[in-house]
C-alpha cells in the first residue's frame, strides 16, 4: 500500500512539475497586479537558508505542514529526506506562485492530500506575514533596548548586526501592492530621524559644560559635595534660558527698535543728577546712567508697538516676566518628577539599613587617596554605630536636663531670628531716612547699610546657630535637618521683612508720585489756558522741554529694581570674601605658618576648612529666589545673575580644590537631590507671591515703564485682547473670567485633589498591607523550614531505625522507573511527618506505579533482571506514543 | 572628527552608538590607549585582538583608590581575569556612565559583589565586602553581625544567600546607589 502511494505521490510530482512550468507562463501575464505581492514572498526562502536560528519557527511550521500532508501518503523514513527537501522546495515555488497555483489546483482533483496540504501552506503564509511582522518589530524592540540588557559587547555587536540585517531584509517585504514604496520611504525616513537624533543627543553631551573639573571635584570630595557643583550647573542652565527669554524679548527690541537714550525723559539722566552720572561711585550704586539703561523698568517705553515689525513691546515685557515663572516652575517640577523616578522611593528607611550600607556606602567616584582613606574611616564609624544603635536601643540618662536644654536651644534661636528680622526692618526704614537726605552728606556705609546688614546676618546667624545646636545634642543627621530649617527660615525671613520694608517704601513714592503727577498735569493745564489766552487761539503748540529738564516722580519699579540689584551684587561679593578669607586664607595661614608654630595646625585647632554643602546650596537657593522677584523690575538682573553663576563656577571650584578638605563624616542631609528642588520650589512661590500682587494691585508710575498711562499692569492684555483679537475671542474670555465660572472650576480642582489624595492614601495602604503580608509569608517559610529541618532530623532518625530494608529496596527498584521509585519505599518506613506528606503529594505521577505493580519489587529478582532494557511490556504501561510508530 | 573615522569605520562607530549607554566613545578609546600606548593600534577597522592586562586597568585614576576595582575588572573582562580588551572596557564604562539605567547597574553590582562567582551573595560574599570597606577594621562579631543584619533584612526567600531578585529589591530602593556607583570618564 505504501509503495502505491510512493508512485502516486511521484506521478503527482511530476504533473505539478509540468503544471509549474505552464503557470510560469501565465503568470507573466498575471505578474503586473501580483509583482508586489510575489516579490514580497520570492524573498522569504533565503532566510530559511541562511538565518537558521532566526526561522527555526518558521522552519519548523513548514515543515510540519508538509509532513502532515505527505506522512499520510507516504511512510518510509529512507526517502524522506530527499522528499522534504523538494516538497519544501516545491512549497516554496508554490508560495511565489501564490493564488495562481491554487486555482490551477482546484482543477487538479487527482491528489487531494496534497492539495490540501498546499492550501494550508497558502493559508499559513498569511499567518506568517503577520508573523514575520510581529518579529520585525520584535527585532526592532530589542535593537531599542540592547544598550540595556546585561550582555557583553561582543555579544551585543553581534546580536545587533543580526537583528539589524534581519529586519532591513524584511522590513521591505512587508509592505503591500502600490504603499510599499511609500513604506520603505517612511522606513528610510525614520532611520535618518533616529540617526539624526542620535547625532543631536551626542552633540548634547559634548556640550555640557565643566564636566571635567566637576569630575575633578568628585574624585576629591565625593558625590556629595559634587552634588552641589551639578547644581549650580543646572541652575546656571536654567538662568541661561531664562536669560534668553528676557533678552530677546524684551532687552532686545526695546534696544534695537525703540526710541534711542535721551530721546524722551525716561530714558534721559535729569539735569540735576547729569555732574555726577558717570563717576563710578554712583554708577557702582546703580545710580546715574544705569539707573535710566535699560536694566531697569523705569527704561522701557508705553508706545503700544515698537520698530517696523510692530513688536508689542508692553505685551510682551508683561507675558515674559509672568512667563518666567511659568517656565521656571516648569522646570523645577519636570526636574523633580524626573529624580523621584530615578532615585529609590527610600518609603522603608528602617528596612535595609544594613544592606544599604553595606553595599550603597562606597562611592565609586572618589579617585583620590586622602578621599578614600576619609571614606573607609566614616564607613567604618558609620558602622560602628549602627551597631551601637542595634545593640542596645537608647538609654536615656538624663531626658529632663536634654528637653530643657534643648528647649532653651530653640527659644534661643527663636530670639535670633526675631532679632535679624527687626533689625532689617529697622535698618531698612533708616535707609528711607537716608534717601530723603541729600546723597552726598551720607557715608558708604549709610548708603549700603541694607545689604551689609543682610549679608552679615546670613554670615553671622549659620554658625552661630551652629553653636546653639550643640546644647541639644541631637544625632548629627538630624542636627543637621534642624540646622537646614533654622538657615532656611532666617533668611526667609530677611527675605520677607525686606519686602515689606521695601512696600512701605513703595507706598511712600506712590505719594511722592502722586503730588509729582498732579503738578505736572496742573502746571500743563496752565500752560494751555495761558498759552490759549495769551495767543488767543485754541491751537496750543505742544511744550518744548529738554527731556533733562521735565519734571518726574520718583519712579518707584526701578527703585525696586535697583534694591534688588545691589543685593545681588553684594551678596556675590560677602560669598566671594567669605570664601576668600574664610577658606583661601586660612588654608594659606595653616599652610604656611605651620612651620613655626608651637602646635600642629594642620591636625588641630584652626585646620583646613571643609566645604559646606549646606549653606552653598541655601545660598544658591535664596540668590535665585531674589533674581525671580527682582527680573520683572530689573530686566538686567538675568544678565548679572548669569555672570555671577559663572564666576562663582569657577571661583568655587578653585576654591575647594585648593583650600578644602574632605569631609571627614558625611552626613547627608537628603535622601536625593529632591530635597534641594523642593527648597527651589518653595523659593520659587514665595518669590511667586509679591510680584504677582505688585502686577495685580499696585498702579504702575505714570511716566516710566512700559505701563506708564494705565491704571494696572495687566491693563497691557485686556487692552490687546479687545483691541488685536477677534471680538470671539474677547467674548470668551470675559465668559472665562466670570466668577460663575471660576468658582466651579476651583471647586472641580479641590474635589480633584481631594480625589487624588484619597487615591494615593488607598495605594498607601495598599503598599503597606502588602509588605506586612510579605513579612508574614517570611516569617512563615522561616518557620516551616525551621520545622521542617526538625522534621527531617527525625526521618532520618527512622530510617536509620530500618537499615537494610530502606536501603536495599530503593536499588532494586529505582532503575527501571528511574526517579518514581524512591518515594514508595520511603513511605514505607513512613510512619513520617506532616511534611512527608506533602512531598508525596507533590510529585503527582507517583502513586499510579506503586499500586499498579505494588506486590511486584517484593518478587524483586526478576524484575531487576528485566531492568537494563525496558521490554515493550513495560512500555506498554507508559503512555509514550511516539516510538511505537517509529519502529 | 578626521581622528574618529580612522579609528573605526562608520559602521562600527553607529553599532557601537546603538549599543553602548553613552556616547563618549573617541574619548573612551584614547583612555584606554593611553594606558598603553604601544600595546594598543590606532586603528580599530580591522578589530584587532588586543587585550590589556590587569594591572594597567587597575592602575587608572578611576580605579585604583576602589576597594572593589580588582572585582570590577573581573567582572567586565571576559576571560574573568581583568584582562580587558576594548570592547570589555566601554562595556565597563558604559555600565558605570550615569547614563545606564538603575537595573543594569543593579545586575552588575550584584556580580561584583558576588566574589565567588556562584550567582548568589553568601556569607562569605558579605564578609568580603565589608573587609574591603572597612579594611577589616572591625573585630570578627562585629563583621558576623553586621553580615547576620544584611542576610535577615535582604534575604526575601530566606534561603541564607542573597539571590539576585533579593538584591535587586533591596539596592532599588536605595536612595545612593545610582549617584554613588557610577564613574565619570
Amino acid at each position: 500500500e505504501a509503495r502505491r502511494k510512493r508512485i502516486q505521490n511521484r506521478r503527482a510530482k511530476s504533473q505539478r512539475k509540468a503544471k509549474l512550468t505552464i503557470e510560469e507562463e501565465e503568470d507573466e501575464d498575471e505578474d503586473e497586479d501580483k509583482a508586489p505581492r510575489g516579490r514580497g514572498r520570492r524573498k522569504r526562502p533565503k532566510p530559511i537558508d541562511s538565518d537558521q536560528d532566526e526561522e527555526d519557527e518558521d522552519k519548523g511550521k513548514r515543515q510540519t505542514a508538509t509532513r502532515r500532508g505527505r506522512t499520510t501518503s507516504k511512510k518510509k523514513s529512507d526517502k524522506e529526506d530527499s522528499n522534504d527537501e523538494s516538497g519544501k522546495e516545491k512549497g516554496s515555488r508554490r508560495q511565489t506562485r501564490g493564488k495562481a497555483a491554487s486555482k490551477t489546483q482546484k482543477e487538479d482533483s487527482s491528489d487531494s492530500h496534497n492539495s490540501d496540504s498546499e492550501n494550508e501552506e497558502d493559508q499559513l503564509s498569511e499567518g506568517e506575514i503577520e508573523a514575520l511582522k510581529e518579529q520585525v518589530e520584535e527585532k526592532k524592540k530589542l535593537i531599542a533596548t540592547l544598550r540595556n540588557k546585561p550582555w557583553r559587547m561582543k555579544k551585543r555587536l553581534i546580536i545587533l548586526k543580526e537583528a539589524q540585517e534581519f529586519v532591513e531584509k524584511f522590513e521591505g517585504a512587508l509592505g503591500k501592492g502600490k504603499g510599499r514604496k511609500l513604506y520603505a520611504f517612511k522606513i528610510m525616513m525614520a532611520k535618518k530621524f533616529i540617526k539624526f537624533k542620535r547625532d543631536f543627543e551626542n552633540f548634547k553631551t559634548a556640550c555640557i559644560p565643566w564636566e571635567r573639573k566637576i569630575k575633578e571635584v568628585e574624585s576629591h570630595f565625593g558625590s556629595s559635595v559634587a552634588s552641589y557643583f551639578l547644581f549650580l550647573r543646572w541652575m546656571y542652565g536654567l538662568n541661561l534660558i531664562l536669560f534668553g527669554l528676557m533678552f530677546g524679548l524684551v532687552v532686545l527690541p526695546e534696544v534695537m527698535m525703540g526710541l534711542p537714550y535721551g530721546s524722551i525723559p525716561r530714558k534721559t539722566v535729569p539735569r540735576a543728577e547729569q555732574e555726577t552720572a558717570m563717576d563710578y561711585s554712583v554708577l557702582f550704586d546703580f545710580g546715574g546712567y544705569a539707573k535710566y539703561s535699560f536694566m531697569f523698568y523705569g527704561y522701557y517705553n508705553n508706545e503700544r508697538t515698537v520698530g517696523v515689525l510692530k513688536f508689542r513691546l508692553p505685551l510682551s515685557y508683561l507675558l515674559t516676566g509672568v512667563g518666567i515663572f511659568g517656565y521656571s516652575l516648569m522646570v523645577v517640577i519636570r526636574m523633580m518628577a524626573r529624580n523621584s523616578n530615578e532615585g529609590g522611593d527610600g518609603g522603608d528607611e528602617g528596612q535595609f539599613t544594613f544592606s544599604w550600607k553595606m553595599f550603597t556606602s562606597w562611592d565609586f567616584l572618589i579617585g583620590n587617596p586622602e578621599t578614600a582613606d576619609n571614606k573607609y574611616a566614616s564607613i567604618t564609624t558609620s558602622f560602628k554605630e549602627s551597631i551601637v544603635d542595634e545593640q542596645e536601643n537608647q538609654k536615656d540618662e538624663n531626658i529632663h536636663l536634654r528637653r530643657f536644654l534643648r528647649v532653651l536651644a530653640n527659644f534661643m534661636i527663636l530670639c535670633c531670628l526675631g532679632g535679624s528680622g527687626y533689625l532689617i526692618y529697622f535698618v531698612v526704614k533708616r535707609s528711607q531716612d537716608f534717601a530723603k537726605l541729600d546723597p552726598r552728606s551720607l557715608t558708604w556705609f549709610q548708603k549700603n547699610e541694607v545689604e551689609f546688614v543682610m549679608s552679615l546676618l546670613g554670615l553671622v546667624c549659620p554658625p552661630l546657630f551652629e553653636t546653639i545646636a550643640e546644647l541639644e545634642d541631637y544625632h548629627p543627621r538630624i542636627a543637621l535637618k534642624w540646622q537646614l530649617g533654622r538657615i532656611f527660615a532666617l533668611f526667609l525671613g530677611n527675605l520677607y521683612t525686606f519686602l515689606f520694608a521695601l512696600f512701605d517704601e513703595v507706598n511712600a513714592k506712590m505719594l511722592d508720585e502722586k503730588a509729582v503727577k498732579n503738578a505736572t498735569e496742573w502746571a500743563y493745564q496752565e500752560y494751555y489756558a495761558n498759552y490759549s489766552s495769551f495767543h488767543n487761539t485754541t491751537d496750543v503748540p505742544p511744550l518744548n522741554i529738554p527731556p533733562a529738564d521735565v519734571v518726574r516722580g520718583p519712579c518707584w519699579e526701578t527703585a525696586v529694581g535697583i534694591e534688588f540689584v545691589k543685593l545681588t551684587v553684594s551678596d556675590v561679593q560677602v560669598t566671594f570674601l567669605t570664601i576668600l578669607v574664610g577658606d583661601f586664607a586660612r588654608a594659606v595661614i595653616v599652610r604656611f605658618l605651620n612651620y613655626c608654630w608651637c602646635w600642629d595646625l594642620e591636625a588641630g585647632f584652626p585646620s583646613y576648612a571643609e566645604f559646606d554643602i549646606s549653606g552653598n546650596v541655601l545660598g544658591l537657593v535664596f540668590n535665585q529666589g531674589m533674581i525671580w522677584m527682582g527680573v520683572f523690575y530689573a530686566p538686567g538682573l538675568m544678565g548679572v545673575n548669569v555672570l555671577r553663576l559663572l564666576t562663582s563656577m569657577y571661583f568655587q571650584c578653585w576654591a575647594v580644590m585648593s583650600s578644602n578638605v574632605p569631609h571627614e563624616r558625611v552626613f547627608k542631609a537628603s535622601r536625593s537631590n529632591n530635597f534641594y528642588m523642593a527648597l527651589l520650589l518653595l523659593v520659587l512661590f514665595l518669590s511667586l507671591l509679591p510680584v504677582i500682587y505688585s502686577i495685580m494691585t499696585l498702579p504702575p508710575s505714570f511716566d516710566c515703564g512700559p505701563f506708564s498711562g494705565q491704571d494696572r499692569m495687566y491693563d497691557v492684555v485686556l487692552e490687546t485682547i479687545s483691541r488685536d483679537l477677534p471680538a470671539f475671542i474677547g467674548n470668551i474670555l470675559t465668559y472665562a473670567s466670570n466668577p460663575g465660572l471660576i468658582m466651579p472650576a476651583i471647586l472641580l480642582m479641590v474635589l480633584a485633589i481631594y480625589y487624588l489624595n484619597t487615591v494615593s492614601k488607598g495605594y498607601q495602604q495598599a503598599n503597606t498591607d502588602l509588605k506586612k503580608k510579605m513579612q508574614m509569608a517570611r516569617d512563615e517559610e522561616k518557620n516551616r523550614r525551621n520545622n521542617k529541618d526538625s522534621t527531617n532530623q527525625m526521618m532520618k532518625d527512622l530510617e536509620d531505625l530500618l537499615p537494610d530494608k530502606s536501603l536495599f529496596k530503593p536499588q532494586v527498584q529505582e532503575k527501571p522507573p528511574t526517579e518514581k521509585g524512591s518515594k514508595p519505599t520511603k513511605m514505607k518506613p513512613g510512619t513520617a511527618g506532616v511534611n512527608l506528606h506533602k512531598e508525596v503529594s507533590l510529585a503527582s505521577p507517583n502513586p499510579r506505579g506503586p499500586v499498579s505493580r505494588g506486590p511486584g519489587p517484593r518478587g524483586g529478582p526478576p524484575g531487576n533482571a528485566m531492568g537494563p532494557q525496558p521490554g515493550p511490556g513495560r512500555g506498554r504501561g507508559r503512555g509514550r506514543g511516539a516510538p511505537p510508530p517509529r519502529r | 572628527m578626521g581622528n574618529k573615522q580612522s579609528i573605526f569605520t562608520a559602521q562600527q562607530l553607529d553599532a557601537y552608538q546603538v549599543v553602548k549607554c553613552f556616547c563618549r566613545l573617541s574619548r573612551l578609546f584614547y583612555r584606554y590607549r593611553d594606558l598603553a600606548p604601544q600595546l594598543v593600534p590606532l586603528d580599530y577597522t580591522k578589530q584587532p585582538d588586543v587585550k590589556l592586562p590587569y594591572e594597567l586597568i587597575g592602575s587608572m585614576p578611576e580605579l585604583k583608590d576602589n576597594p572593589f576595582r580588582q572585582r570590577i575588572a573581573e567582572v567586565f573582562s571576559e576571560d574573568g581575569e581583568g584582562n580587558m580588551s576594548l570592547d570589555d572596557f566601554l562595556d565597563m564604562f558604559s555600565v558605570l556612565s550615569e547614563m545606564a539605567p538603575r537595573d543594569l547597574k543593579a545586575y552588575y553590582a550584584f556580580k561584583i559583589y558576588d566574589f565567588n562567582n556562584d550567582d548568589f551573595i553568601c556569607k562569605s560574599d558579605l564578609e568580603k565586602t565589608l573587609n574591603k570597606l572597612t579594611r577589616s577594621e572591625l573585630t570578627e562579631d562585629e563583621v558576623k553581625m553586621v553580615c547576620e543584619k544584611v542576610m535577615d533584612e535582604a534575604d526575601l526567600d530566606n534561603d541564607g544567600r542573597l539571590s539576585l531578585e533579593d538584591f535587586q529589591h533591596m539596592i532599588v530602593r536605595a536612595p545612593d546607589f545610582l549617584s554613588t556607583f557610577h564613574i565619570r570618564i
